[in-house]
């Protein structure tokens, strides 16, 4: 259904034009990069268009993808009065949770592998691709490089599990999808909003957006894979929090519309 | 055998409103029930409750003896039905909404389903439009589709919520024959509706609602047997006419500006007639009236403007 639907299509083809869009515009500024920032070595190397898309659509775009799917889950059938005939089918209300997440995390997936894969396309067409040189100033071979992306790809999709969550959650608290999906969007960009303030530092590495950038450590030898494993916990601690807080919500909850 | 439909004191309040109070539903297996009310009265909210949508704040109730809370997947697979109007995917076709109801149903056998889709759509009479999407269905193809999800495996009760609302009247009485056709083939049938003629028509057993009570339910045939019918004479002497009446043994007897009516029992209207002539009244007309559905319905719901809660 989620890859049926044309906003969606729509939303997924905006995402994987992002690295294209960032490969068109490095190409045109004809500027030489430095090397030693992600944004400076795709001149260098294909391979970081892919890791530049992740960064400038990470905080803010991606989320936004996952939300529009995530808080859309089950408002979505709920304002269009499918939801009263699903479950008189019937299915049952934890299994409908449970699928609803399964579909939000396939979407999750599909987002960050079309991101990679039409990085890696665009990095090859515009740019030279060969040996890798890392952040860190090391180099390993193209294959080796990739097999980063892809480690790279994985860590934030999983990351973006927190969005679906989040938005599954939402979204069984309201029959207004907007809302669900307005609400999911806020509260992350709360949360690195909160994550931007020096005087709450006591607090942000309890912040479900706060390790969403350490796959950068992937592209350091050797690589430090600390903030990175703290990250997918405390990911999984909120996945695990909000959807019983969903089940909750949603198993004793009168279906009216 | 046991009850389709069986409540005890079910009860819905929502925050300090009471939408359903204290119902005892009995629907025997087998029945077509008419479920009559006013708009408001509660007839949406028991039908949630009867299929686990809307969880009642007191009261039991059981589906073919089984409570819903136990085994509700085994329960409601026996039931189909359709709630407060279609809602369907704009997008998808009438066959493609069909599967996916039918994919999201687990002790359905896949491999028939696309048959079991052909003959729910032909049988509503929606076949040639399978592969047209819902949104650009008229209200009664809608309407149709969702009968048709009711229809999609083999059911013993059927819960529709205004079936025939949005049809014309050529589908409502398609709607009329299919339901009869299922009574036949023994399946039991729920329907709730405000329109008196098509309960009249169709059902077996009724149940009235009346600002989230049950204030009658039995026997059509009970609620019409329990009719006193009232002879009614227009005349100019209406004195004379109302002792004649009273000698022919009528009762509450009735008088107003050329007409006299009298609740006539179990005198025959003859005998009335005859004891008029007698008496030598000029009758201009003589009526024996029964009260219509109608007319006991809104003495049962009040005039039906009050919605509650």
């Amino acid at each position: 259904m989620i890859f049926r639907r044309r906003r969606n299509v729509v939303l997924l083809t905006v995402l994987a034009l992002v690295p294209v869009l960032i490969c068109a515009a490095v190409r045109a500024s004809g500027r030489d990069g430095h090397g030693g920032s992600i944004f400076g070595g795709i001149t260098e190397n294909g391979l970081f268009a892919a890791l530049a898309a992740f960064l400038a659509a990470g905080p803010l775009f991606l989320p936004l993808v996952v939300s529009v799917v995530a808080g859309d889950s089950i408002a979505g059938e709920a304002s269009s009065g499918t939801l009263r005939y699903l479950l008189a089918v019937p299915v049952g209300r934890t299994r409908l949770l449970a699928v609803k997440f399964g579909a939000a995390t396939i979407w999750c997936l599909a987002c960050v592998v079309s991101i990679a894969a039409l990085g890696l396309l665009a990095g090859l067409v515009f740019f030279p691709n060969g040996r890798l040189t890392l952040l860190s100033g090391a180099t390993v071979s193209y294959a080796q490089g990739a097999l980063r992306l892809a480690a790279v790809t994985g860590y934030v999709g999983l990351t973006m599990l927190f969005v679906a969550a989040l938005g599954v959650f939402v979204s069984t608290s309201t029959e207004v999808p907007i809302a669900a999906i307005a609400a999911t969007l806020t509260l992350t960009i709360v949360s690195q909003v909160a994550d931007a303030i020096p005087q709450l530092s006591a607090i942000h590495s309890w912040l479900p957006t706060h390790y969403w950038l350490a796959w950068v450590n992937l592209l350091r030898d050797p690589v430090d894979t600390g903030d990175m494993s703290t990250g997918l916990l405390v990911t999984l601690g909120y996945v695990a929090f909000l959807l019983s807080m969903a089940w909750a919500r949603f198993g004793g909850k009168d279906i009216t519309s | 055998m046991p009850a389709a439909i069986a409540s005890a004191a079910l009860t819905k309040r929502f925050g300090s409103a009471c939408a359903v109070d204290a119902i005892d539903l009995d629907v025997p297996a087998g029945s077509v029930y008419g479920f009559l009310g006013p708009n408001g009265s509660g007839k949406t909210t028991t039908i949630r409750m009867l299929l686990g949508l809307v969880f009642p704040t007191s009261g039991t109730h059981q589906l073919f003896g089984s409570d819903i809370s136990h085994d509700r997947a085994k329960v409601l697979g026996r039931v189909g039905a359709l709630v407060e109007g279609p809602a369907f995917h704009p997008y998808l076709s009438g066959a493609a909404t069909l599967a996916r109801l039918d994919a999201a149903d687990r002790t359905t056998d896949p491999a028939t389903v696309r048959p079991r889709i052909g003959a729910a759509l032909d049988r509503v009479g929606l076949g040639p439009a399978a592969g047209k999407n819902y949104r650009i269905y008229s209200l009664g193809m809608r309407q149709r589709l969702g009968i048709a999800a009711a229809l999609l495996r083999p059911r013993d009760l059927l819960i529709l919520d205004e079936p025939t609302n949005g049809l014309d009247p050529q589908g409502t009485r398609e709607v009329r024959t299919l339901v009869g056709e299922l009574a036949d083939e023994g399946v039991t049938v729920f329907l709730s509706s405000h329109l008196l003629s098509e309960v009249e028509q169709m059902c077996t057993d009724v149940g009235v609602m009346s600002a989230g009570r049950l204030v009658w339910q039995g026997r059509l045939a009970d609620l019409r047997g329990g009719q006193v019918p009232r002879a009614r004479v227009e005349t100019a002497d209406v004195d004379a006419a109302a002792s004649a009446m009273a000698r022919a043994g009528l009762d509450d007897i009735a008088r107003s500006e050329g007409l006299v009516s009298a609740l006539l029992g179990d005198v025959p209207a003859e005998r009335v007639v005859e004891l008029l002539v007698r008496a030598g009244v000029g009758v201009r007309s003589f009526t024996v009236v029964r009260p219509t559905l109608e007319e006991q319905f809104v003495a049962l719901t009040g005039d039906g403007f009050d919605v509650s809660g």
